[in-house]
């Protein structure tokens, strides 16, 4: 018996909650599978709960706000001033890029803490395709605005003409690396807190297989879960707001030539 | 005259009616004015150390060393690319390489605030904007 409890516990995968199961099967678009599958679901289920939470806070429009109401217009203030600071009131134009994407990254997260959930921004497709649409946001309005003008964002004055060539090729790999940086950062955060999660937790299971000594020892590793699973909560804002303000940065990159 | 008359008297007028209410409005209107302002003040501030400890300087060391390996990874892959595209391995990776560790020490500087950002670059006079680092 115990035997089998503790293959049991071994048996504990801790990739398998980022399994991509299909739900819906549209069949196949040229070699690839093209389906709703479980991250879709919950992408889903984060939008429609951003919006839900939205709209239903906000639907008593009271010019005192009530406490849900508050929470909505704190979080709408939080952004703005985010972005204030960081790319000035001409920034703003991008309020309704940045505050979405920062209230899909931090619901998403929040969302992966439930158990049984799936973590969206665990997957660094997800991840990398929102670092990139801020990418493409950045150089194609940054080309607008400044025509080649914007190129100057990769040549520093006063640099002797000997070692021009280097510094433009290391100012380039930098703002190739953001994207990069931007993606794995809140990628590898999920995916390595998540797995530790499930990691400790397997090892309660282990430990309680042995008995009653085993349950005592049980006790460290789930206290430990207990201080991770709180840990993991205060990721889980904090990446989202890391992603969220390198994002206006970015951004401000983009929009400013007189800062 | 309204500095003779007691507090009880200026509550009494509080109504609007008295000849004083006029100044006592302006003069409530300014001290709430004054209270918004520092509170918001306050809330600033707040929020500025909050930015500067706790959870924001695990952000802080999270976004240094990603910034840094993410300048690394880019070199590399870049100088594999080239490689694979012209043939001419390995000088292309251990070329990229170098310059992607460039990269990302340059990154990580300024993430940390040590060296201003490209963008002030595009600025026409660059005799000192406000830097927008913590």
């Amino acid at each position: 018996m115990a035997n089998e409890a503790i293959a049991q516990a071994d048996r504990v995968d801790p990739i398998h909650q980022f399994h991509i199961n299909s739900l819906v099967d549209f069949g196949r678009v040229g070699d690839s599978p093209f389906a709703f599958t479980n991250s879709a679901l919950f992408m889903a289920i984060t939008v429609v709960v951003i919006v839900g939470f939205m709209l239903l806070t906000t639907r008593g429009r009271g010019l005192v706000p009530g406490r849900m109401q508050s929470v909505t217009e704190i979080f709408y203030e939080f952004t703005a001033n985010m972005l204030r600071e960081a790319a000035g009131t001409e920034g703003m134009r991008f309020f309704p890029f940045v505050f979405t994407l920062f209230s899909f990254i931090l619901v998403a997260n929040l969302i992966g803490m439930v158990p049984y959930f799936f973590t969206v921004t665990a997957h660094i497709v997800i991840t990398g395709a929102l670092a990139l649409l801020v990418m493409a946001l950045v150089v194609g309005f940054g080309f607008a605005k400044h025509g080649f003008g914007f190129l100057k964002l990769f040549v520093p004055d006063d640099v002797p003409a000997a070692i021009m060539p280097m510094i433009v090729a290391i100012e380039i790999l930098s703002f190739v690396s953001r994207p990069v940086s931007l993606s794995i950062r809140l990628f590898a955060n999920m995916l390595a807190g998540h797995i530790t999660l499930k990691v400790f937790a397997s090892f309660i299971l282990s430990l309680g297989a042995f008995g009653v000594l085993g349950w005592g020892g049980a006790i460290l590793p789930f206290l430990m879960v207990v201080a991770l699973t709180a840990l993991e909560i205060l990721v889980a804002f904090l990446q989202a707001y890391v992603f969220a303000i390198l994002t206006c940065m970015y951004l401000n990159d983009a929009l400013h030539p007189s800062h | 005259m309204a500095d003779d008359r007691s507090e009880e008297e200026r509550k009494k007028t509080e109504g609007g009616q008295g000849p004083f209410a006029d100044v006592d409005l302006a003069r409530r209107m300014a001290a709430l004015s004054r209270s918004l302002e520092e509170g918001k003040r306050g809330r600033d501030e707040t929020a500025r150390r909050f930015e500067g400890k706790g959870g924001s300087g695990y952000a802080a060391a999270m976004r240094l060393a990603s910034e840094f390996v993410a300048g690394v990874l880019v070199g590399a892959a870049l100088g594999w690319g080239l490689d694979e595209v012209a043939g001419t391995s390995p000088w292309g990776l251990i070329g990229f390489l170098l310059l992607g560790f460039a990269a990302g020490v340059l990154n990580a500087l300024r993430a940390a605030g040590k060296i201003a950002e490209p963008d002030d670059r595009l600025a026409k006079n660059k005799d000192g904007g406000p830097s927008r680092h913590e």
